[in-house]
């Protein structure tokens, strides 16, 4: 199912003599999300993705702005009847509950005419439960499953009633790292296997970006930028976005352009023929680093660290802001800090500008010198 | 020699010391002494003397009918007022819990007869419902003003003193099981009831597949606590209807075993303690079958 958020805002009021302003947690948020992606909503804690989605289910009421699942605009729904599969950070399984009781809960609740058969009812658990791979703990109750068993069984429940829209809320935060890695694989499966719209939570960025179809980046409740991950990593709209996506993160320097050149700090690195002169941030990503004895970018050699198929070399410059900075070059390379510097040439197409004030993309051509 | 010292747990033995020295001398001793002198026919405490050994005391107290009359009298006030007190209380914690202004103020109201003497409160109860030369009582005029005719709730007939008697008790005893029961309320997790929003379930069925079974523990709790405190009552009894409770046929196990050893009957510690016994074991056997009943039923 389409959805479709448009203007949505939500204002808190403010609560005691100590912080009576209102907050705004989500701010004028608009977007289109086609049928059957899956969409990560992505931002530092605090930005309001966790309120967007509590907008989308229904849990919140929403201060202005509309809601649509396809043609439908449910804004003023409750909860129950937007048909939202909702899946909780802890999970919230009835803890008195077994596995099975756990996933029949949302069927048992339908009444007259939707209201399945008991055999059917346990047939739609058990394929939901086959679904994420948990049918064999059917008996079990919550308390006895491990945190990545208990995820599935929450994403069964969610699923049983056949939802028109998931709902995730962090759904990975509470496992360990590898079980991280294989759960969020099962999402993707699952939600391919299912085609089910699905609006996922988290501050996780390269979570966001592995399975995604669709990334939205929000800050302070404000959507920074909407787009495919890939798209949104090559084509920051601004430098927080360019700051929040990629690991390691974008290395930023302070820099001018003067006369059609890049500088940063005395270094001329590369052409920006289009550009007036002003005072900018430039971000260079961590592959945009070519090791170059003629390179036109010369930092005070740190030290380097090998990850086995890359290394990475951390330098010091004087015009970057990050208090080193960090390029990854093939492992292939040798490193060679002939008089304690390595020089870098840059690859501009992983050079972004950003205004000093505005701090949102300057778009020009970029060239290397 | 020093690790092994420090393997027995004298440490903790040391700690608990205190407490195992008076509970002994106060409770431990005492407790098998009553056993002792339940078996002992005859006793006479001025010359600590007593005749022979048997389960005389015991067929005595059972075929007293003022004893009978307090088992009733208890029975009846444990089987009314534990479950009605227990369902009134959960009926106000779920009010309490589910409305947001004023809440802190009725808390407090609802707290209030936990901090009030009961001599106290048995007096006001006094003088809301006796009937006296000079007045009807506040329920009479009530009753009388709805068509009704007037009853002397204090020396009147038995349903009515028990009627009083059961209502003072659950007025008494609902402030703590409030007080439980809206912490517990309060300690379910908010997202269980988000979760069974989204998923449309019904606030019935919220409340009985959820809340119920959530605070079944503490549920358990107060109705164990509850048998326990009901069958124990005395104080209140007396603060209604006086010291001669045997003369207003509203005597419990626990002011027969009072009366049997200062009453004007008193001076009789044997069966006292034979009544003590038997209301140990009535106590031991409900409580027993509640945890059987409750280790099926509550869930965790």
């Amino acid at each position: 199912m389409k959805v479709v958020l448009q203007n949505l805002t939500k204002k808190f009021s403010g609560r005691g003599k100590k912080n009576a302003g209102e907050v705004t947690a989500v701010n004028d948020f608009t977007v289109e999300i086609p049928d059957g992606e899956l969409v990560g909503l992505l931002g530092p804690s605090g930005c309001g993705k966790s309120t967007a989605l509590n907008l989308i289910s229904g849990l919140l009421k929403p201060t202005a702005g509309r809601i649509f699942f396809g043609e439908d605009d449910i804004t003023d729904l409750p909860p129950e009847k937007r048909g939202v599969g909702l899946v909780f950070q802890n999970y919230a399984l009835y803890p008195h509950l077994t596995v099975k009781q756990n996933i029949l809960f949302p069927l048992q609740n339908l009444k007259g005419k939707n209201r399945p058969s008991k055999t059917a009812m346990l047939e739609k658990a058990a394929e939901a439960a086959k679904l994420v791979q948990i049918d064999g703990l059917m008996d079990r109750k919550p308390g006895e499953l491990s945190g990545g068993q208990q995820q599935r069984v929450a994403i069964a429940r969610a699923l049983v009633k056949m939802p028109g829209v998931l709902l995730l809320d962090e759904p990975l935060s509470n496992l360990d790292a590898r079980l991280r890695l294989q759960t969020r694989e099962e999402i993707r499966r699952i939600q391919r296997e299912t085609g089910i719209t699905t609006i996922f939570v988290t501050h996780d960025q390269e979570e966001a970006m592995s399975i995604s179809d669709r990334i939205v980046v929000m800050k302070e409740g404000v959507v920074q930028q909407i787009g495919r991950p890939q798209a949104v990593y090559d084509d920051p709209a601004n430098l927080f976005v360019a700051r929040f996506l990629g690991t390691p993160p974008i290395n930023v320097f302070a820099g001018q352009c003067r006369g059609g050149r890049l500088y940063l700090g005395q270094d001329a690195v590369l052409r920006v023929p289009g550009i007036a002169d002003q005072e900018v941030y430039v971000g260079v990503r961590p592959e945009g680093f070519v090791l170059c004895e003629t390179g036109a970018l010369s930092c005070e050699f740190g030290s380097v660290e090998v990850m086995g198929r890359d290394i990475s070399v951390v330098s010091r410059h004087s015009a970057s802001l990050n208090p080193t900075v960090r390029a990854i070059i093939s492992a292939e390379n040798r490193v060679d800090p002939a008089g304690g510097t390595v020089r870098f040439s840059l690859k501009p197409q992983k050079v972004f500008l950003f205004g000093k004030d505005t701090e949102e993309r300057i778009c020009g051509e970029i060239t290397e010198s | 020699m020093r690790k092994r010292w420090r393997d027995s747990g004298f440490k903790g033995w040391l700690y608990l010391l205190p407490a195992i020295l008076f509970l002994g001398v106060f409770m431990v001793y005492p407790l098998i002494d009553v056993f002792v002198y339940s078996f002992e026919e005859g006793y006479n405490s001025a010359s600590q003397m007593h005749f022979g050994i048997g389960v005389y005391n015991y067929a005595y107290v059972l075929h007293d009918p003022y004893f009978l009359q307090a088992v009733r009298n208890t029975f009846l006030l444990v089987v009314i007022t534990v479950p009605l007190s227990t369902g009134i209380a959960l009926l106000i914690s779920v009010g309490l819990h589910s409305i947001r202004p004023l809440r802190k103020l009725f808390q407090t109201v609802y707290f209030l007869p936990y901090v009030t003497n009961t001599l106290a409160v048995g007096l006001v109860f006094m003088i809301l419902f006796k009937k006296t030369a000079y007045s009807d009582g506040l329920i009479n005029l009530l009753i009388t003003w709805f068509g009704g005719s007037s009853v002397d709730f204090i020396d009147g007939p038995y349903w009515a003193k028990m009627f009083v008697l059961c209502l003072y008790t659950i007025w008494v005893v609902m402030p703590f099981k409030i007080l439980i029961l809206t912490s517990a309320l309060a300690s379910v997790n908010e997202q269980l009831y988000q979760a069974a929003r989204v998923d449309g379930t019904s606030a019935f069925r919220i409340f009985g597949r959820i809340t119920l079974p959530m605070i079944s523990p503490m549920i358990f709790y107060l109705i164990i606590t509850g048998f326990i405190g009901a069958f124990k009552a005395y104080s209140d009894v007396v603060a209604l209807f006086g010291t001669d409770l045997n003369a207003a046929e509203m005597n419990t196990i626990v002011g027969y075993v009072y009366d049997m050893l200062y009453g004007d009957s008193g001076g009789y510690p044997s069966y006292a303690s034979a009544a003590a016994i038997l209301l140990f074991a009535i106590v031991l056997t409900i409580t027993c079958i509640n945890l059987l009943v409750s280790k099926r039923r509550v869930h965790y």
